[in-house]
């Protein structure tokens, strides 16, 4: 499946400052383990060294949080959408 | 949950006081709220009625301030314990030129009571802490959440949680803002979206950092609306509901938020049930918090002064962003850090390097990364163009 996923800004610089990559995937699992072999360096700010998804970061699939989908194993359709969605804490100061 | 949340909450009328009522000069002011009928008498009454507390004075905290107390919130709460700074005023447009050095929460409090002398401000010159937050929380119906680091706004959630608040909820990165509304009874808090922060180090940094000033304006400004339709019971609200918006595609998304049943504070079985240490769940010490140190050999401004003052030869490696040697450089050869390792063939590992940045903690990994790479001779200036600037040469600007 074709699918896009959204890099959100403070991921940019680790995703050769894209702001979304199209790839071929059929799950969520597939598709951030394409983003993460184009780009080796996103890896460990979407990854802990467990392997296991960071917890300030969410990965939903159009709208809706893979958590309460089948996580890695939500499926994918043709031209959905894939965003990643770091917590950010600015306000005042960055 | 339905993804909108119909509003119902309103702050209860005082019992056993006199009836609240608008003066004739009031009913003026507020007459392009009372003539609709989403808000009207009754609307205005509430307003008039409800505490709300601003947690934070700068960037999202001024549009929201100053549209609460426009729209004649009748008491509102600030809380800040910074002075204002030149850097701020690109975006906190409750302060101005003359209000360099004063502390935020006078400033904000002038400005506020200069705009509607009819209402109540609190303020509160405090960090808030764990000590002290549901004291000072305890008081206001509604909080809005406009701080800038991540154990504040842990620390806002629980208490939040805690006390059965309602927290208008917005943040900030470069371009994109993030807002929604935790601590419903019946919809997620902020542990529910995000359980942890981030580890120290892996968030930009400051200096990586940024904001396009009128973005916590746009994001304030709908912290400020949530607000004022929680308060009037009008509408749905952003309960249950992420909005994102990139002001460089110039685009709103929205994404749906659940409560987390296994929610540490707001689950069917809570491990967190009083405040807890907010740095150490962290893992920082204050709001400044650096990343992993790296210890590498530095050198002093002045003593890279005195030695290229001498003839030595030194090779000046500048690791910043090209927009940022752009404000100012030493001279030095750009290689931005993230492209280090890629060109590091056009430096001479036999030729001394110094490696420099804004404040030394970028070129620090440069040397580390270099030093791994078989460079011998790198060293580190301590400080960086900050550094320079105050030690050797006042003339390169400080940013």
């Amino acid at each position: 499946m074709a699918v896009k996923v959204i890099i959100p800004t403070p991921l940019r610089p680790y995703a050769g400052k894209q702001d979304s990559v199209e790839l071929q995937a059929a799950t969520v699992g597939e598709a951030l383990a394409a983003l993460t072999s184009r780009f080796a360096e996103l890896k460990k700010h979407l990854y802990s060294d467990d392997g296991r998804l960071r917890s300030f970061v969410n990965v939903y699939v159009n709208d809706e949080d893979i958590r309460y989908l089948q996580k890695d194993a939500t499926k994918l359709r043709e031209g959905d959408t894939v965003s990643i969605v770091p917590s950010i804490a600015g306000g005042a100061r960055n | 949950m339905a993804s909108n949340t119909k509003i119902s909450n309103s702050p209860a009328p005082d019992k056993g006081k006199a009836p609240v009522t608008l003066s004739k000069e009031e009913i003026l002011r507020y007459s392009r709220h009372l003539i609709m009928p989403e808000v009207g008498m009754e609307g205005q009454l509430k307003l008039k009625q409800a505490k709300v507390l601003c947690i934070g004075t700068g960037g999202l905290g001024a549009p929201l301030g100053l549209y609460l107390a426009a729209a004649g919130v009748g008491r509102i709460g600030l809380v800040d314990f910074d002075s204002v700074d030149l850097t701020n005023l690109q975006r906190q447009i409750l302060f101005d030129t003359s209000d360099v050095g004063r502390p935020k929460i006078e400033a904000a409090a002038d400005r506020l009571r200069k705009m509607n002398p009819d209402i109540q401000i609190d303020t509160f010159e405090t960090r808030l802490t764990s000590d002290n937050a549901l004291d000072i929380l305890k008081d206001y119906d509604i909080v809005v959440d406009g701080t800038d680091n991540f154990p504040t706004r842990y620390l806002v959630n629980d208490a939040c949680v805690i006390l059965g608040k309602p927290n208008v909820y917005g943040s900030i990165f470069r371009f994109e803002g993030q807002i929604t509304i935790f601590g419903y009874p019946s919809g997620p808090c902020y542990r529910c979206l995000y359980p942890e922060p981030p580890p120290p180090g892996l968030v930009p940094s400051c200096a990586e950092g940024g904001v396009l000033g009128v973005l916590p304006g746009i994001v304030g400004s709908i912290q400020a609306a949530e607000t004022l339709k929680l308060i009037i019971g009008k509408g749905d609200s952003l309960v249950g509901r992420l909005l994102l918006f990139d002001a460089l595609a110039m685009r709103f998304r929205e994404l749906k938020l659940r409560k987390n049943p296994e929610c540490p504070v707001c689950g069917e079985h809570p491990s967190i049930t009083k405040l807890i240490d907010y740095a150490e769940f962290c893992g920082v010490r204050g709001e400044e918090a650096p990343g992993p140190q790296v210890n590498v050999p530095e050198i002093a401004p002045r003593e890279l002064k005195a030695r290229l003052d001498r003839g030595d030869d030194l090779f000046v490696l500048d690791v910043r962003e090209p927009h940022e040697f752009q404000i100012c450089n030493l001279g030095g050869h750009l290689i931005p850090l993230g492209d280090l390792s890629r060109r590091a063939h056009e430096l001479d590992s036999s030729r001394e390097i110094v490696a420099h940045c804004r404040s030394g903690k970028r070129s620090a990994e440069a040397v580390q990364f270099l030093r791994s790479a078989g460079f011998r001779k790198v060293l580190n200036l301590k400080g960086g163009i900050l550094a320079w600037s105050d030690e050797v040469d006042p003339s390169v600007p400080k940013y």
